[in-house]
């Protein structure tokens, strides 16, 4: 193994023994007649403890909608969200399990995504980052490899989002922005040289909300890039894809 | 002698307050309750009532790693291939994933044979690739070693889109294959893939689309 690959290595090992350091449990108190403890954090894994009402326990760690929890004897388990939330605080309140709603996708402010799809018969993958300015209102950066037969290209650009209906599960937005584009013929190809051009584009998309922190979506964008040849590009460009916000 | 009987008598009194009365007297100053014989003590519990907070409990949705292996280059052989991935948990069957590494071709047998003849240069031969693919963990399950000791661990599916850079150019590439995770820590996860790296390549003057596997261990953490 290379020296460089060696010392990533190492920082992993360290960032994972910085990660499992934890802070002081979180205690809850078993509400329901009993709570089942899993020996992994998903509905397949089995059951392999109960814990009975009345009884403590700690809440140490998560991952997606499971909680790594310690019984009163030390047993080590995954319990659902659900059943978390049929537990009570210590001062009697019930245990409030914050999910993501279709309320927090509305309020937003960071989001990032990937999308794949045909620009100008050309492959696309895309990946993106966006802030929300307003429930409405978001910006967003680009960057994108356009994969094709004959050249290869990046794209890199901006665009502002209008999504019309925030609050909807499914509601459409209109984008408008610009950016940059550079070409490269594919080397079987003779007699052509990289070009970089500027770039404007439209488009209309639908964004549907899944589930947690996910989301999917589909845009139609037409561009026009403003080539230094006698007449303009107008290619068309399809893409779907999903994003996380948080 | 009366004096000095009185004397040694005033100096006990005074070890005797010093070692014991004073500190009972310095405790009650900084508010410790002093109990009066007669009365009853009021017990007052010392557990602090901290409400729980989910928010603030570490989430682990997180996996970063490496990974190394082998790749087979259709006509280019067999060589390794070393990587790394990121991935996110959104749920717990369904994950998205950022992968890239990089390999290297041989000469094809037609080098070999011809002698001297070389379709690529030694930059060309370099392999890198990314790839962003949706996976889905569709046997959860736990591997037993020896009678105590069991891992969890989860059989993938995963597929996604990426770019393959070989041969002077960028092509695009769909990618599937399946792997295991293997979890002997809940922060800890070690895994063995298999891959299909699918792009076409038309170095030999006729586009064609070339499988390349690819099977590499790796080791991950969560975060």
């Amino acid at each position: 193994m290379s020296r460089p690959l060696l010392a990533i290595l190492i920082i992993f090992c360290a960032l994972a023994s910085v990660a499992r350091a934890q802070d002081e449990a979180q205690q809850v108190v078993v509400e329901d007649p009993f709570i089942e403890m899993r020996t992994g954090p998903a509905q397949a894994y089995p059951v392999f403890y109960v814990v009975d009402r009345g009884e403590f326990i700690e809440v140490l760690s998560r991952r997606t909608d499971w909680f790594k929890v310690r019984a009163p004897r030390g047993q080590e388990g995954w319990v659902n969200s659900l059943q978390l939330q049929e537990t009570l605080q210590l001062s009697g309140a019930p245990v409030e399990v914050p999910g993501f709603t279709l309320e927090d996708h509305a309020v937003r402010r960071w989001e990032v995504g990937a999308l794949y799809g045909d620009f100008d018969g050309a492959n696309i993958v895309s990946v993106y980052g966006a802030f929300s300015f307003t429930e409405n209102l978001s910006g967003e950066i680009w960057y994108s490899d356009i994969l094709g037969t004959f050249s290869n290209s990046q794209m890199a650009g901006f665009n502002i989002v209008h999504l019309l209906f925030p609050e909807w599960r499914v509601s459409p937005y209109f984008t408008l922005g610009g950016g940059i584009i550079n070409t490269e013929p594919k080397g079987t190809i003779v007699g052509t040289a990289d070009r970089t051009d500027n770039l404007a584009h439209v488009g209309i998309g639908v964004r549907t909300y899944l589930t947690r922190r996910f989301v999917f979506r589909a845009e139609y964008k037409t561009y026009v890039v403003f080539t230094s040849r006698d007449d303009n590009e107008e290619p068309t460009e399809w893409k779907a894809g999903f994003s996380f916000f948080f | 002698m009366e004096s000095r009987v009185l004397f040694l008598l005033l100096i006990n009194v005074l070890v005797v307050m010093s070692v014991t009365g004073c500190a009972r007297f310095r405790g009650a100053q900084d508010g410790e309750p002093v109990v009066e014989a007669g009365q009853v003590p009021v017990i007052e519990p010392e557990l602090e009532r901290r409400d729980i907070q989910i928010a603030a409990i570490d989430t682990e949705d997180f996996e970063l790693g490496l990974y190394a292996g082998l790749m087979s280059i259709e006509d280019f052989g067999v060589n390794s291939v070393a990587g790394a991935r990121f991935a996110y948990h959104i749920t717990e069957k369904y994950f998205v994933e950022l992968a890239a590494g990089a390999s290297e071709g041989e000469e094809t047998s037609f080098e070999r044979l011809s002698g001297a003849a070389q379709l690529l240069t030694d930059d060309e031969r370099s392999l890198s690739y990314y790839n962003l693919s949706l996976g889905y963990n569709i046997f959860p399950g736990e591997v037993y070693l020896g009678s105590d000791r069991a891992f969890n661990s989860t059989i993938y599916l995963i597929g996604g889109v990426g770019k393959t850079n070989f041969a002077g150019d960028d092509r695009f590439t769909l990618n599937f294959g399946m792997g295991v995770r293997l979890i002997p820590r809940d922060w800890f996860a070690i895994h063995a893939d298999i891959r299909d790296n699918i792009y076409d390549i038309d170095l030999l003057g006729q586009e064609k689309t070339t499988h390349n596997l690819e099977a590499h261990l790796g080791v991950t953490f969560f975060f």
